[in-house]
């Protein structure tokens, strides 16, 4: 399979503590796997205490090439949070950007602090809609509480990533990765939140 | 994946850029690893510690600060092996004493190397400053090596070994964060027997006096290693044989300015110097290609310190009509880490091009989007972390204390206080270790007028870090201050690793327990331990511990919550909200005070609601609700 774009410009985003590095290194490996060259930029130690993260995965079939994506370069992003999404969309976006993400919210600590609201859910969602040439979303933290297992939330997207059919990986490449990455008896909770990430992609 | 493959059948592999620098050194046959962590240097050491666990014949530790890291490796060095010694930017200031007279000194001459890793952090993504290392090589008289992609992080490293082997002196390696924390496929080369024996010769003395003497040969031997930098494969031109401009580079920059070609589609114009060997710079390489050209741009981040030696190599002998674009003439902005955008803002004023990273239309889009639509997003403590409990602690006991309590704050997870989103409880915060000094001075101002009382707020790693020898200082000369030790058994902040109070070394493996508790009372402190989750408890005997004089100290021990829920697995409590109790928008007190993110306004309700899926059950919030609405039940385990 051919890329479409090369390099393919990958962003992995969310808020420190939902699992978005593991996230981003079982993509990079699904995508090694199938002969690109992968090159996973992160920065992570303070940031990942709540703050907004984000891995930069640039994939390509010719060249290594570095770390950092140019502004406005971004081609696809999936984001385990809404307001990260549109946080990465206004760095990262163009006319024909491709957008994943997970609708429930996480406050950032100054919404606690009442220093500032958080968006209301329909325009957030509105902006990450017009900002992206096509948009998916489903609830992962839902799905993920159904399973009594908030911590799959990111697996869940993974099966949503899967469905959306934007990058070179399908849903036979996520289950294989998942059994290899995420060995031991959570394997069939982790099939199990796949599915329903899949499931929940029209 | 492993790095420890000794013959991998499948050469290539996918890795993190310090484990490229372990792989590197691992292939050299380094034996002794030492460093303290510090993003984003941490996982250089945490690679050779699981190389060390994995039973190859090397030494790996957490060193309890960069100095004795580098004392310990240094000491390998002499007696014939290979080390290395891994830090932050910072770390290296600690180092720094030590490496200055090492360099006088060289090896000695039982055949071994020394490689001391600092790895930068442009931007200061997770520090607090964005020191650029380079400089220190120049000032500690040490070749500076750096890599400007992963897998030269492992070819650089594997290379340096020699280079400090056959010139009987360290060298630097600059990492840096788009380096340290990037991952890429690279092609390992095979492991060698770590065989070497180590052996000390008495009838030598190796130290730096006299000093004249020592100098002068460390400066011819700089001239010679600059002689051997000129011919060094780590730098390289790629462009044009008569380029209108050539980017000056090195580490990030060199991604950085191919991107910046690539989308200028400027490869036919302009050619791309590549430097691998920063200092000294090789003149003659640098030379030969700038005399291709009439244009030169410097693509560095933070200082800079490459077109400072160009600069100077071209007052000495001067290229006619070459026009320099750079930090100094503001077309790389001056602080801040390199990106393909600077790069790419830099081309195109020099060469006239009209760029945007996107089209109107869409640009129009973003900037119609209803400003307070994307907000900042502060760093916190984890839900269950043991210092949100210990600044409410803290914060309620110094205003009932009433007398301007002064706190003086280090470097760990509760220098977070001090961001946007913090309790802001500390007032003055430096370096690692500084926050006791500071307090040590404070509390010598009393003949002066000064009546507030004095706290310093330090974390356990850092406390055997730094700390000690002013605490010391404060007893031995009679200061007035509380430090309070925030005890969470864990180096947090960069990846909980072990230290002296946690009884395991870098491999895992038990060893002897530095007790903080008896050492400070050995030392004369008045000591006083308290749980933090004791949240009346606490606030009572802070208070208690403010009205008297003295050095005392304080340890709040509870482990930290991301620690303790690897090991037990389980709440403590299950809590809920009686929605009957809670006063919700009224109170707030839980969110808005207390600011756990597992605790939020639930718009619909109208009350305070718990976050089940972040919630750690660590019972906190109960403690400090005025209306009792929170309730903690605790689950049997």
């Amino acid at each position: 399979m051919s890329l479409q774009m090369d390099p393919l410009n990958l962003i992995i985003c969310g808020v420190g503590g939902q699992g978005n590095i593991l996230l981003s290194r079982m993509i990079g490996r699904m995508l090694i796997g199938k002969g690109y060259l992968v090159n996973i930029g992160e920065t992570f130690g303070a940031a990942q205490r709540g703050g907004s993260v984000f891995s930069s995965l640039r994939v390509s079939r010719k060249n290594n090439y570095g770390p950092l994506i140019p502004e406005g370069n971004g081609h696809f992003i999936l984001s385990l949070e809404p307001l990260e999404a549109l946080r990465m969309l206004s760095i990262y976006g163009n006319p024909e950007v491709l957008t994943v993400f997970n609708t429930q919210p996480v406050y950032p600590v100054g919404v606690l602090a009442k220093r500032f609201s958080y968006p209301d859910s329909e325009s957030l969602q509105a902006a990450i809609r017009r900002l992206s040439h096509k948009c998916w979303s489903l609830n992962a933290t839902e799905i993920a509480m159904k399973l009594n297992s908030p911590i799959v939330a990111n697996i869940v997207m993974l099966g949503a990533l899967a469905a959306c059919e934007a990058i070179p990986i399908g849903m036979e490449d996520v289950k294989a990765e998942v059994k290899a990455s995420l060995p031991g008896n959570k394997s069939d909770l982790n099939l199990q939140a796949l599915e329903m990430g899949y499931n929940s992609i029209q | 994946m492993s790095i420890f493959d000794e013959k991998p059948q499948d050469p290539h592999q996918f890795v993190m850029g310090n484990q490229a620098i372990a792989r590197g050194a691992l292939e050299a046959g380094v034996q002794y690893a030492a460093g303290y962590p510090g993003t984003p240097s941490s996982e250089i050491i945490e690679s050779l510690s699981e190389a060390a666990a994995h039973g190859m014949n090397i030494h790996a530790e957490w060193s309890t600060n960069e100095k004795v890291a580098a004392e310990g490796a240094a000491a390998a060095a002499f007696a014939g092996l290979r080390s290395l010694v891994a830090m932050k930017n910072a770390g290296l200031s600690v180092a720094l004493d030590f490496l200055t007279h090492l360099s006088y000194t060289g090896l000695g001459e039982r055949g071994g190397a020394m490689i001391v890793v600092a790895c930068d952090d442009p931007n200061a993504h997770s520090s607090g400053d964005e020191t650029d290392s380079r400089w220190l090589a120049q000032f500690a008289s040490a070749p500076l090596v750096e890599a400007s992609s992963v897998q030269e992080a492992r070819d650089v490293t594997a290379w340096a070994f020699d280079l400090s082997q056959e010139f009987k002196c360290f060298i630097l390696l600059r990492g840096y964060t788009r380096l340290s924390h990037a991952s890429s496929t690279i092609r390992m080369g095979e492991l060698p027997e770590f065989n070497r024996k180590a052996s000390s010769d008495s009838s030598q003395s190796i130290n730096p006096y006299l000093g004249m003497p020592h100098h002068a040969a460390v400066l011819e031997k700089l001239e010679a290693i600059r002689d051997r930098f000129e011919l060094s494969p780590f730098n390289t031109y790629e462009g044009p044989e008569n380029p209108e401009l050539i980017i000056v580079c090195e580490g990030s920059g060199r991604p950085c300015a191919e991107e910046a070609l690539d989308t200028l589609q400027l490869r036919d114009r302009v050619g791309i110097l590549k430097l691998g060997t920063l200092w000294p710079l090789p003149r003659k390489f640098v030379r030969k290609h700038l005399q291709k050209t009439h244009s030169v741009l410097f693509a560095e981040e933070v200082d800079p310190f490459v077109e400072t030696q160009v600069r100077e190599m071209l007052a000495d002998e001067p290229i006619g009509g070459l026009e320099l674009f750079g930090k100094r003439s503001r077309h790389i902005p001056a602080p801040g880490e390199i990106t393909p955008d600077r790069v790419i803002r830099a081309l195109s004023t020099i060469f006239n091009i009209e760029y945007e990273p996107r089209d109107m239309k869409y640009r129009g889009m973003l900037s119609q989007l209803p400003s307070g639509l994307i907000v900042s997003r502060g760093l916190t403590w984890c839900p269950g972390c043991p210092h949100r409990a210990s600044f409410w602690a803290l914060g309620k006991a110094i205003k009932a204390d009433g007398r301007d309590g002064y706190v003086t704050g280090d470097i760990g997870c509760y220098t977070l206080d001090v961001f946007p989103e913090g309790k802001e409880q500390m007032n003055i915060l430096h370096a690692m270790g500084s926050g006791t000094g500071l307090a040590a001075g404070f509390g010598q101002l009393g003949q002066f007028g000064y009546t507030q009382p004095v706290v310093n707020i330090c974390g356990d790693s850092t406390f055997y870090h730094a700390a000690i020898p002013a605490l010391i200082n404060a007893v031995y000369n009679q200061s007035n201050m509380v430090l309070v030790l925030l005890d969470n058994s864990a180096t947090a902040m960069t990846g909980f690793q072990s230290h002296p109070g946690t009884g395991f070394n870098a491999l895992g493996t038990p060893t002897q327990r530095i007790d903080a508790e008896k050492l400070c009372k050995s030392l004369g402190c008045e000591v006083t331990v308290s749980d933090p989750f004791d949240m009346r408890g606490t606030i009572k005997t802070i208070r208690g511990i403010l009205k008297r004089e003295g050095v005392r100290v304080l340890i709040l021990r509870r482990s930290c919550e991301i620690v303790r829920m690897k090991k037990e697995k389980v709440k403590p409590y299950s809590m809920r909200i009686d929605e009957q109790r809670c006063r919700g928008g009224e109170c707030t007190v839980c969110s808005s005070e207390l600011r756990c993110p597992a605790l939020f306004q639930d718009e619909e309700t109208g009350k305070s609601r718990i976050k089940e899926d972040a919630c750690c059950g660590c019972g906190v919030c109960a403690q400090i609700c005025p209306f009792k609405s929170i309730v903690r039940e605790e689950i049997a385990s």
